[in-house]
């Protein structure tokens, strides 16, 4: 029997194989074919094949907000698409810190960058230096209705570069005191009008947790410090400037810390944990989960976790970071969320236009943005009488006149190098690893080898 | 096997002389076969690995274009006076020396357990190697909350059998051991996949012959299954300490190198230099004289095998 060479099975038996691998190439490729041939016309499949911003008439915006205040940037991208439907906007979210910055940096280095970006103010001084970002004129400002006067001074005045503008303040984001209102009513805290007496010295303050332990049978205020460097940092930060001291000097090429104001505050946050009124271990998590089922009474953290707390139906209430030692100068630690125009690889008037014109669009929902917690910059609306009926944001918004950013330096900023070296040492002391006065010395060996190593910039 | 001899016979006289014999029609089509594997291999991890040796001698930044002012050898000398570079390789070699003997061992004895398991051995090879498919971070998120302090799993089980709990994540002291435990929690499988399938290459006829010679149940494991297990041992083991030395995301997951920096890994320094801080040309020193201690290892362990093998 002649058996054809070519099959294993034998003739007749129906597809082998290799034919039905063949068949299916074939049908793929005819599949794509008329796709492409339907695509073609469309202009999404252009703009994929060419990246080419010019004939799809878009802006391209990167952000690094997760968690609660995505949800309002999510609703704030959605009411532009709903006014502007002839642009189309493409929104990515990153996550925050390091990944963010790495990726805007490189981005805009390799000729790719986003239309618009959000930057950390302290971390956007980087990018100005490292020439990354379009100066935004004042003259091309106006042109779509932004001028200094509508935006919160301190951090517009804090992002300007030798006079320059290259980013426009979207909210001041300060560390403020979150408080039970129900457990400090118990321990007697609270003013006639149902909000926090203010605290305005060291024995103050640990009375008033020390009386908040004792309703809650466990602690009085907590703020965490495990895995965490970001949250210690802001505190030592807030109550060394209130005692008028300084880290860094001379674009962080100088570490200028005053030894008796940093003891004193780290003197003062081991005190808190020696007398039990804050627990010694503890992480982001885990403090959160603390205050919102009234294990402390008190949480010192960024006002960003306010939608956390109101989904989670804890009565509470906001307010300024305590006074301790500012007296008329007070201060704390904030950072700032701007917007950005990262430098093109092509001037394109157009897509100019469209970028400044969403840059207007996000500041004039400034009342969406408020409500996930931040200090809105704009003024038009923080002045207004909508934003100051709406509480608790109201009561802590003064904090951002107080506003103190991190030193300038090429390792500092938000989530840098900085932070975590900061941070540890504090964190240390707070967690009882360490005594103030050795936390200070490792504070300074670490930032003194960073202030001498060559800025990358 | 045997129809293969076969056919190689007959077409012995096709088998002439010199190499020019091996560009015979097979090497055409697997070079046609391994070109884009080796294209991929060549553009994405050769091609960057020179790219990166070049740069450690420039002092490149990842907020400037191009390769910036030659430092020479400046990068490796300011990572070998560093005293962050040497802590971080301490504390990954600590990491090597706390997890490798666990996950040998355990992976052995669990294997030695699950073989002679008479039925469901299908539900504790199941158990054993399920957590090695979850992804690092999965893992991690798992191992925070059950370390928590004061709300975590393992906390609160010591505490309701009397015992006191450490601070697992936030005591310097603690927290690499407490890594340690999660990492051989999840990869203990893999090992444990291995010696399941060296044991059973093990003939019974041996263990039958020693047991008429007399042998007790100990004395066949230290002779017979030990001996015979020497090649998958040394496997895991080189796997083992490799992987050790290239830990990153635990660490950067659940302790950011901390408290206090005392669980940075060599890794998570590099990426705090490269990435924090944007000094990249830094971080190439500090990758190559890591890749140095990498090699001097696995050349250790080559050593050990050949001595291993010619002794076999």
């Amino acid at each position: 029997m002649n058996l054809p060479l070519s099959s294993h099975q034998g003739s007749g038996r129906g597809p082998t194989r290799r034919t039905f691998l063949k068949g299916g190439l074939a049908m793929a490729g005819l599949g794509l074919g008329g796709t492409a041939l339907a695509g073609c016309s469309s202009d999404s499949v252009a703009s994929g094949l060419t990246v080419s911003r010019k004939e799809t008439n878009s802006v391209d915006f990167w952000n690094l907000f997760g968690g609660g205040d995505g949800v309002r940037m999510q609703e704030m991208l959605d009411a532009y698409r709903k006014t502007h439907p002839s642009v189309g906007l493409s929104a990515v979210t990153l996550a925050w810190g390091n990944p963010y910055y790495t990726k805007l940096s490189l981005a805009t280095l390799g000729d790719k960058p986003p239309d618009v970006a959000v930057a950390h103010l302290t971390r956007a001084k980087t990018l100005i230096a490292a020439d990354l970002l379009e100066e935004l004129t004042p003259d091309a400002l106006a042109t779509v209705g932004i001028t200094p006067d509508k935006l919160s001074k301190r951090a517009w005045d804090a992002g300007l570069v030798d006079g320059k503008a290259y980013t426009v303040p979207l909210d001041t984001h300060p560390i403020v005191t979150f408080y039970n209102t129900d457990i400090c009513e118990k321990a007697g805290l609270l003013d006639s009008g149902g909000k926090l007496k203010p605290l305005t010295s060291e024995a103050a303050f640990m009375d008033a947790m020390a009386k908040a332990k004792a309703v809650t049978k466990t602690y009085g205020g907590v703020s965490p410090i495990n895995n965490e460097t970001s949250t210690p940092w802001r505190i030592f930060q807030s109550l060394y400037s209130q005692l008028g001291g300084e880290v860094l000097s001379d674009g962080g090429t100088k570490v200028v810390i005053d030894e008796d104001r940093a003891i004193k505050v780290l003197t003062f946050l081991d005190g808190l944990r020696t007398k039990q009124l804050f627990p010694s271990s503890v992480d982001y998590e885990g403090s959160i989960a603390m205050f919102a089922n009234g294990q402390s009474a008190f949480l010192f953290q960024g006002e960003w976790e306010i939608s956390t707390f109101q989904t989670a139906k804890t009565p509470f209430s906001m307010a300024p970071f305590p006074n301790l030692y500012g007296g008329a100068n007070y201060a704390c630690q904030a950072d700032s969320h701007t917007l950005c125009i990262p430098k093109q690889p092509a001037r394109d008037d157009k897509a100019f236009e469209n970028s400044l014109g969403f840059i207007r669009s996000l500041l004039d929902q400034s009342d969406t943005w408020a409500a996930g917690g931040h200090v809105p910059s704009w003024l038009p609306y923080a002045k207004s009488p909508a934003f100051k009926k709406l509480s608790p944001q109201s009561d802590y918004a003064v904090a951002a006149d107080g506003a103190v950013y991190d030193p300038d330096g090429w390792y500092s900023g938000s989530g840098s190098d900085f932070e975590i070296i900061t941070g540890s040492a504090i964190g240390s002391v707070q967690a009882g690893q360490q005594t103030p006065e050795a936390a200070l010395a490792q504070m300074r060996t670490k930032l003194q080898t960073l202030a001498d190593t060559a800025s990358p910039i | 096997m045997s129809t293969q001899t076969a056919t190689r016979g007959t077409h012995r006289p096709r088998v002439a002389t010199g190499s020019s014999q091996k560009f015979n029609d097979h090497s055409r089509p697997a070079m046609a076969f391994l070109a884009p594997f080796v294209g991929l291999y060549v553009l994405f991890i050769i091609g960057p690995a020179i790219y990166g040796l070049v740069m450690s001698f420039f002092d490149t930044s990842l907020v400037k274009p191009g390769l910036s002012t030659f430092a020479g050898l400046g990068n490796y000398a300011e990572a070998l006076q560093s005293a962050d570079f040497w802590s971080s390789l301490w504390h990954t070699i600590w990491f090597t020396i706390l997890t490798t003997p666990p996950l040998i061992v355990l992976g052995f004895v669990l294997a030695l357990l699950a073989d002679r398991v008479g039925r469901g051995r299908w539900f504790f090879r199941l158990a054993f190697f399920a957590p090695f498919i979850l992804p690092s971070a999965v893992m991690a998120l798992i191992w925070i909350w059950i370390y928590t302090p004061g709300l975590g799993l393992l906390e609160n089980a010591l505490k309701s059998i009397g015992l006191g709990a450490p601070n697992w994540l936030g005591d310097p002291a603690w927290a690499m051991p407490s890594l340690a435990i999660s990492t051989v929690w999840w990869t203990l499988g893999f090992n444990f996949i291995l010696y399941l399938a060296g044991l059973q290459d093990i003939p019974t006829e041996l263990y039958e012959a020693a047991a008429i010679d007399g042998a007790g149940p100990w004395q066949q494991i230290r002779s017979i299954t030990i001996p015979l297990l020497a090649r998958t041992t040394t496997l895991v083991a080189v796997l083992q300490v490799i992987a050790s030395l290239k830990v990153f995301d635990q660490m950067y997951i659940m302790t950011a190198g901390g408290p206090n920096f005392s669980t940075r890994s060599v890794l998570q320094y590099i990426y705090d230099e490269g990435f924090t801080n944007f000094r990249v040309g830094y971080a190439s020193a500090l990758s190559m004289l890591f890749f140095v201690v990498v090699l001097a290892v696995s050349a250790a362990w080559f050593a050990i095998v050949r001595s291993q093998e010619s002794e076999v």
